[in-house]
């Protein structure tokens, strides 16, 4: 293969692990807060590609589409936590897990009823619609910008995580949260928070996948199985694990496909099945009771 | 004669903490045996250690002169070790009689059955209703653990371990919680058992500790502080400054 | 319990007879629900019973369709080895599987139950000699001593016969000695271990049973389409024979039997005047588990009154 070609498909590898990143960093946070798996989490990545191609329709901006589709989801997030989620905080976490399950059907169908069901493109804004040459061969530029954005990204997330009293609470409730509620914190509230904030940024990152992946209704189920192995192999409820375990994700996915096609797809699911087996905390988790 | 329980140097850290250190003990058959101290002793963790659910980081438990160090709890059950919790650990949604019948019937090849009814399998339903009697329940054979009162609870907690007919009783604190009355009873229910199962227990109550014990052991810092007849540790006057001082003094 | 028995047996004479009254489109519906039902019973005794809540009994379903699949149009399989062999396969494949996740629980359990039908589902999809994406077709229904299972009559007495003796071996097994140490581990597994018993070696064999029956249904389901594709095996499967044991009743046994009708119903009826099915399934699912946990049995039995 051309170097170019090798660059390429790393590019796409990390573009699209920056997706899964984005996606995944909500999905850990609120199982290591709240201990739910939250299976409709491909469903937040789905309404962020819908909303922003509503905002986009409405406004012509993708910019204004970026800003305006997480605030959306993680309205729906918050709505979500709080009228059905949390009545169920009392009952075994599993319920709650069912719980997500239903509403992955919920929610693609609501949007199948508004958008029907066909593939719909978002297009990317003007000024990453081109390529650039890189080593001799065409590389889209938006790539480049989901790349970049997800890097600035996470970085800010750390400042926000390690850095700031906001962070230290949510560490601090990821860690112990019925401690965390002892020491005054209205822990419901933070709950809530986690929970829509996790959301808006799976929003987020269906937004910024719209000019690579296109719209379509059952893009949410589809991105959640790669979400959970990231989440498994990071460890549940580490943001570092997320960023490392989806990186990594990213490659493997690109990797496999183009050295082992026949064998690629189960790869993933037989490293999903080993780390759960042999280090169940993941990568960068905390180790198990 | 060896002792039925013996516990050589058995030791357990929690990080550079010495729960359990270095405690050596020897339960004889028949004996009454009560372990005291204060709070964060090393008591329950001592229990752990017995029955499997704690692997000890060094020492060795002798159980009728096998080694059962590092056995899972079902394996440490199977050999005639029954164990009550601090805090009841019961099959809620269960009647009474399931709670004893499936203890009663733990040894048995009978419950891989797939087929035929639970009814022919005798001898746990019988086992059931002795304990029951035995624990004062046999009026509330038919209702759900959860419904019981906590007093009720207890004493079905110690019912079903004794139901798996064990050589070695260990009840963790078996009054706790419980009204004067209730710990009344259950000190009757307790003295009342056949001579034949010997028991260990963890009290706090020191009524219930000198009407029961043949001999007594006092844990602090994980280490065993005094060990020997209940006058004797009554009188011993370490005892009193670390553990009788307190409110509940004798 | 005698009318039980005699409900029971009213709904059996019902469905043998019901393609006297009916099309053939409501039969095959029909046919579908059970079969279905058989996959879900099997679940529910896995999740209502043992406590297990598996999100890959697709794999079983799966590995006993394409076994019956292979079996039937390559390997020249009767009606007994069209069932038996899927049936081997399927209980093989939970032995290994359920060894293995058996070691942890919980949310591990479902992540693991996943990962092992999303193996298979990948395997199949990618493989050319099982069909790749698009599976197994032209499947014949087979021949029991020398009867065509393939008329009309006979495959629909063949699938009763099925469903009925599904259900009474899961019946009499719940029941058992074996089925109330499921129940006990359910309730509470380390008081089990506690008392005795190796816990471990119950939960697999409740595993291996489930996966089996699973492994009938599959056979049964490639019998019935006459194909089979990688789709079995994909979690949306297993997905929807947890919403079918969750709806009917978990721990009910026949709840996952009306689930399944109440599923396939809603999908073919409802979706012939709206599109909106897997809106109004989800929020229905949505709807039980948070005010109905008990499902459909658990809330009829809270108006009867009747004792679980």
């Amino acid at each position: 293969m051309l170097l170019s070609d090798l660059l390429a498909q790393a590019l796409n590898g990390l573009s699209y692990g920056v997706l899964l990143f984005l996606l995944s960093v909500g999905l850990t946070l609120i199982f290591g807060m709240l201990d739910i798996v939250n299976l409709a989490h491909g469903s937040f990545y789905m309404l962020g590609a819908y909303a922003g191609l509503a905002a986009i329709a409405a406004t012509h901006s993708f910019w204004l589409a970026l800003l305006v589709a997480p605030l959306v989801v993680g309205l729906i997030g918050a709505c979500m936590e709080r009228t059905v989620l949390r009545p169920l905080y009392r009952r075994p976490p599993l319920d709650q897990v069912l719980l997500t399950f239903g509403f992955i059907y919920v929610f693609e169908d609501i949007v199948k009823w508004i958008w029907g069901g066909t593939i719909r493109s978002i297009p990317p804004p003007d000024l990453f619609a081109g390529s650039v040459r890189i080593f001799g061969g065409a590389f889209p530029s938006y790539r480049l910008f989901v790349i970049a954005f997800g890097l600035v990204t996470a970085l800010v997330l750390w400042l926000v995580i390690e850095r700031t009293r906001l962070g230290a609470i949510i560490r601090a409730g990821v860690y112990d949260a019925e401690m965390t509620g002892g020491m005054g914190i209205n822990i419901h509230r933070v709950f809530t928070g986690v929970f829509a904030f996790g959301a808006a940024l799976g929003g987020l990152s269906g937004v910024i996948a719209g000019p690579i992946q296109s719209a379509q209704p059952p893009m949410g189920a589809t991105i959640l199985i790669p979400a959970l192995i990231v989440v498994v192999v990071g460890g549940l409820g580490s943001l570092k694990g997320s960023l490392v375990g989806s990186l990594l994700i990213g490659q493997a996915e690109v990797w496999g496909k183009v050295w082992l096609p026949n064998v690629s797809m189960a790869m993933i699911y037989v490293v999903m099945a080993a780390v759960v087996l042999l280090r169940p905390q993941g990568l960068f988790g905390r180790p198990l009771k | 004669m060896t002792a039925l329980l013996q516990l050589d140097g058995l030791t357990r850290y929690f990080g550079a903490l010495g729960a359990v250190n270095g405690v050596t003990l020897a339960v004889e058959r028949q004996e009454r045996r009560a372990i005291i101290g204060p709070n964060g002793a090393g008591k329950t963790t001592l229990f752990n250690l017995v029955t499997g659910h704690l692997a000890p980081s060094g020492g060795r438990i002798l159980f009728d002169g096998r080694s059962i160090t590092g056995l899972p709890p079902h394996r440490v059950a199977r050999q005639g070790i029954s164990r009550s919790f601090q805090r009841t650990n019961l099959f809620p949604r269960l009647t009474v009689r399931e709670n004893l019948r499936l203890a009663a019937a733990a040894d048995g090849r009978g419950s891989y059955r797939l087929f035929g009814s639970v009814a022919r399998l005798a001898e746990p339903l019988a086992r059931a209703h002795e304990v029951a009697e035995a624990v004062g329940l046999a009026l509330r054979l038919d209702d759900e653990a959860a419904r019981l009162s906590y007093g009720e609870q207890r004493q079905l907690e110690v019912g079903v371990a004794l139901a798996t007919r064990p050589q070695l009783l260990m009840l963790d604190e078996p009054t706790a919680g419980m009204s004067p009355e209730e710990t009344q009873r259950m000190t009757r229910l307790l003295a009342a058992l056949p001579r034949a199962v010997t028991m260990l227990i963890i009290e706090h109550d020191m009524d219930v500790v000198f009407s029961l014990a043949d001999r007594i052991t006092v844990l602090h810092y994980g280490e065993v502080l005094v060990d020997g007849a209940p006058d004797a540790v009554r009188a011993d006057a370490r005892v009193y400054e670390v553990y009788l001082g307190t409110a509940d003094g004798a | 319990m005698k009318w039980r028995v005699a409900a029971f047996a009213v709904a059996v004479v019902a469905v043998v007879l019901f393609p006297r009254v009916a099309g053939t489109y409501p039969v095959k519906l029909l046919q579908e629900i059970l079969i279905w039902g058989i996959f879900a019973m099997s679940l529910d005794l896995l999740m209502g019973y043992a406590g297990m809540v598996s999100f890959g009994h697709s794999a079983f379903f799966g590995v006993g369709g394409y076994v019956a699949a292979l079996a039937l149009t390559h390997w020249g399989a009767n009606a007994a080895t069209g069932l038996a062999l899927p049936a081997a396969v399927a209980a093989l494949a939970a032995l290994v599987i359920g060894y293995f996740s058996i070691r942890v629980s919980g949310v591990y359990f479902i992540m693991l139950t996943l990962a092992f039908s999303q193996m298979f589902y990948a395997l199949t999809f990618q493989v050319a000699w099982l069909g790749a994406e698009d599976g197994i077709v032209g499947v014949p229904r087979p021949r029991l001593f020398g009867l065509d299972l393939g008329t009309a009559t006979a495959f629909h007495l063949y699938v009763v016969a099925f469903a009925v003796a599904t259900t009474l071996v899961l019946w009499l097994i719940v029941r058992s000695p074996f089925g109330h140490v499921l129940r006990g581990i359910h309730d509470n597994e380390a008081r089990m271990q506690a008392v005795g018993y190796a816990v471990n070696r119950y939960k697999l064999l409740a595993f291996v049973i489930a996966g089996t029956i699973a492994g009938l249904a599959g056979a049964l389901y490639t019998q019935f389409v006459g194909s089979i594709t990688p789709e079995a095996f994909v979690w949306r499967t297993s997905g929807e024979a947890l919403l079918m044991v969750i709806i009917g009743g978990t721990g009910t046994l026949g709840g996952a039997l009306l689930g399944a009708g109440m599923f396939i119903l809603l999908q073919s009826f409802v979706s012939s005047y709206t599109e909106r099915w897997m809106l109004l399934l989800g929020a229905t699912f949505i709807a039980f588990v948070l005010f109905a946990p008990g499902g459909i049995v658990g809330a009829l039995r809270g108006r009867i009154g009747l004792k679980a």
